[in-house]
């Protein structure tokens, strides 16, 4: 079986600053893989990389067996890869609702057809609705995004990146900032919208980490150095020294 | 930079009748304006103002709705203008039969083409690189228009004439009263089909676009071609709004295609508020009125105009629309009336002062452009000396008092405001 994300020798550099220094990972078709690490290791850089948002320098990119590299953003998210972002990136005077329709429209073929009234195409907007009542948006529904709070902002990336139904869902700490029971209220949903998905996911907080990934990849300056169950990340000693040792040095 | 329609409710669709009622009323005071206001002046005015509707919400299909900033919108119009003319020529002459009032199709079918081959180069980027490409090609057409004198006539332009068609029902549009009914029907048509293309996907995404072009990509949209098919609707609409002033005034030239239509399509949009759908429309009404009414009176309207977009774009970057808008909190907690008196208030000292500079401005002009022996001037039907000492004093006067009231006003609107608009306790959900 094609793995639904494979990277093989990836390689990014800012001018003469390697980024990602040759990543070689393989995430499986309907796996929870986190990608954990310290600030600055590149996991971000990694999922732009991944998205399109980013060129490649080096290596390359394989969503379900098909090179992707270099594709811009809209061909990799027609290919099936939806993604969310760690700095929250939402349309801010667009109504929470609108916010989430523009996620549907495209997967629901619409493309850039100027003869469907989108106000009166009944499944698009049942749909929205729904995402909506998912992410816990309901009564905020008509008001512009820009305007919500940060952890409903959060909230409603996530929805964005949910909406279409990608089979390939990445996720940039989607619980950053928040609190304990918004994270638990985003776990819960991260949960309810990946079934039977491939989600990647960076998130720092260690407990959501080992409750929800069925993989955990461990990136450190640019590179992959572990790739396992959290049971056995859990008891690496080389993850314990390289990742915990280069988060003291923050 | 909220819609002026709210989304529409996610199960139910809205009502049928509170959807149309708008437009009916639309259609109702198409209608009736003509019997109000049915001078020949009056006739002019509105149908310049219908084709200058058009052509601002066009241009509101890139600002305001795009994100696109052009500088060059008038090539659409000044082409779709050319077309139509030439079109109204060849109908004269036989070379085939087409009614004239649809003549517009063509303009806006030229407006198109043109948008099309532009737009696939121009659209690649929003923000400076498009403006400044909106910029050159807008001067390449005006300077073209001068070299291509076969189509365009030169410096005279080309004119024609409308009554030379296949008559509608014995109305050979000859009549002021005729053309204002086509403009009226043409404008009704393609008001409603700008608004439509809004609630499409396409024109949703231009939204989307605009708001956030990155993440935009990140959900299977590219940037470019949403703007492209703004760009192509917004070239169409534009030529057919050249059209319809080639219907009008039976001549187009150069002047039509420069950069000073373009510049004047961005002040009505901008005055009117290019944040909703309805403000290129203010905007069309208010500087056609201004352009008409003003003109008659001064020769320096057009320093007035610059003023009103100045401080559009200091103090109410919404527009006119959005100074409207604002009070829609206040309206449903129905307290506009307690702004009233506070707004008569400041508004008297207000006009004392614009009043002053307007008569300042006024006999700077005379002063410096009248003949020297003819020192008389007169303003509002007040004859006076313009280089008498009291007149200055006056206009001093009421320009420094109007100011200095105004001012000691103004805490006691921000007062008023307030109350006005101070949501009850309970916080019922006024926030939409
Ligand atoms: N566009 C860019 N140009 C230059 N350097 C960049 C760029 N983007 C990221 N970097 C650098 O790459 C490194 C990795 O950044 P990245 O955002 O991928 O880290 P991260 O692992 O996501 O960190 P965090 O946990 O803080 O989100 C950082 O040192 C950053 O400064
Ligand atoms: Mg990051």
């Amino acid at each position: 079986m094609t793995a639904a994300i494979e990277l093989k020798g990836l390689y990014k550099s800012f001018g003469p600053t390697a980024i990602i220094r040759g990543v070689d990972l393989a995430i499986e078709k309907g796996e929870r893989h986190a990608i954990i690490g310290p600030n600055g290791a590149g996991k971000s850089t990694l999922f732009h990389l991944i998205s399109g948002r980013y060129s490649v320098s080096g290596g390359g990119v394989f969503l379900h067996g098909e090179n992707i590299s270099n594709l811009p953003p809209y061909e990799i998210y027609r290919k099936g890869l939806s993604r969310s972002f760690q700095v929250t990136n939402i349309f801010p005077n667009m109504s929470v609702f609108e916010n989430v329709r523009c996620g549907l429209m495209w997967a629901k073929d619409y493309k850039y057809s100027f003869w469907h009234l989108v106000d009166r195409e009944r499944e698009l907007n049942e749909k929205t609705a729904q995402v909506i009542e998912e992410i816990g948006l309901t009564s905020r529904m008509k008001i512009p995004a820009g305007v919500l709070t940060y952890a409903e902002q959060r909230a409603l990336e996530i929805g964005i990146a949910a909406a279409g139904g990608a089979d390939v869902i990445m996720l940039d700490e989607p619980t950053a900032g928040m609190s304990h029971s918004e994270t638990d209220q985003a776990i819960e949903l991260i949960r309810k919208i990946t079934v039977g998905k491939t989600l990647v996911m960076v998130e720092h907080d260690m407990g959501v980490v080992f409750d929800l990934a069925d993989r955990i990849s461990v990136l450190v300056y640019g590179e992959i150095i572990a790739s396992d169950t959290p049971e056995n990340i859990r008891n690496s000693k080389a993850v314990q020294e390289a990742y915990l040792g280069a988060e003291a040095e923050d | 930079m909220s819609e002026i329609t709210k989304t529409a409710a996610p199960t139910a669709s809205r009502p049928i009748l509170k959807t149309l009622t708008p437009w009916i009323g639309f259609l109702v005071l198409l209608l009736v304006l003509p019997n109000i206001f049915s001078s020949n002046a009056g006739l002019y005015t509105m149908n310049l103002m219908g084709i200058f509707v058009i052509f601002a919400l066009s241009y509101n299909m890139l600002l305001g709705q795009g994100g696109m900033l052009s500088f060059g919108h008038a090539v659409y119009f000044g082409l779709g203008g050319f077309m139509s003319v030439h079109f109204m020529n060849y109908i004269e002459e036989g070379l085939f039969t087409f009614p004239m009032y649809l003549v517009p199709v063509f303009g806006g079918l030229i407006g198109l083409v043109f948008a099309i081959i532009i737009g696939s180069f121009s659209t690649r980027r929003a923000g400076t690189v498009f403006a400044m490409i909106s910029l050159g090609v807008g001067e390449l057409m005006a300077s073209s228009s001068l070299i291509f004198v076969a189509f365009f006539g030169g410096e005279e332009g080309v004119s024609g004439d409308r009554t030379t068609g296949p008559e509608l029902m014995g109305i050979d549009f000859g009549k002021d009263i005729h053309i204002y009914y086509l403009i009226a029907a043409w404008v009704f048509v393609t008001v409603a089909l700008m608004y439509l293309f809004s609630r499409t996907p396409a024109g949703r995404m231009a939204n989307a676009v605009r708001d956030n072009a990155e993440r935009a990509e990140f959900v299977g949209y590219s940037q470019r071609k949403v703007r492209f098919v703004s760009f192509c609707m917004s070239g169409f609409f534009a030529g057919i709004a050249g059209g319809l002033f080639a219907l009008n005034f039976e001549i187009v030239t150069e002047e039509n295609l420069n950069a000073l239509t373009s510049g004047v399509v961005l002040l009505m949009a901008y005055i009117g508020g290019v944040g909703f759908f309805i403000g290129p429309i203010i905007g069309a009404v208010v500087f056609t009125l201004l352009q008409s009414i003003l003109s008659n009176y001064t020769d320096i309207w057009q320093l007035y105009v610059g003023v009103l977009f100045v401080l559009t774009v200091m103090y109410v970057p919404q527009g006119l629309t959005g100074i409207i808008m604002m009070h829609t909190t206040a309206w449903r907690l129905k307290r506009v009336g307690g702004l009233i008196v506070p707004y008569i208030r400041i508004g008297i000292p207000a006009l004392a002062m614009m009043a002053g500079i307007a008569a300042f401005l006024e006999a700077i002009h005379h002063v410096r452009t009248a003949s020297e022996d003819d020192v008389m001037m007169s303003l509002i039907g007040i004859e006076f000396d313009s280089h008498a000492l009291v007149p200055w004093i006056i206009i001093f006067a009421l320009a420094i008092i109007g100011g200095v009231v105004t001012k000691l006003q103004y805490p006691q609107l921000k007062d008023a405001w307030e109350t006005a608009n101070k949501l009850p306790a309970s916080g019922e959900g006024v926030g939409s």
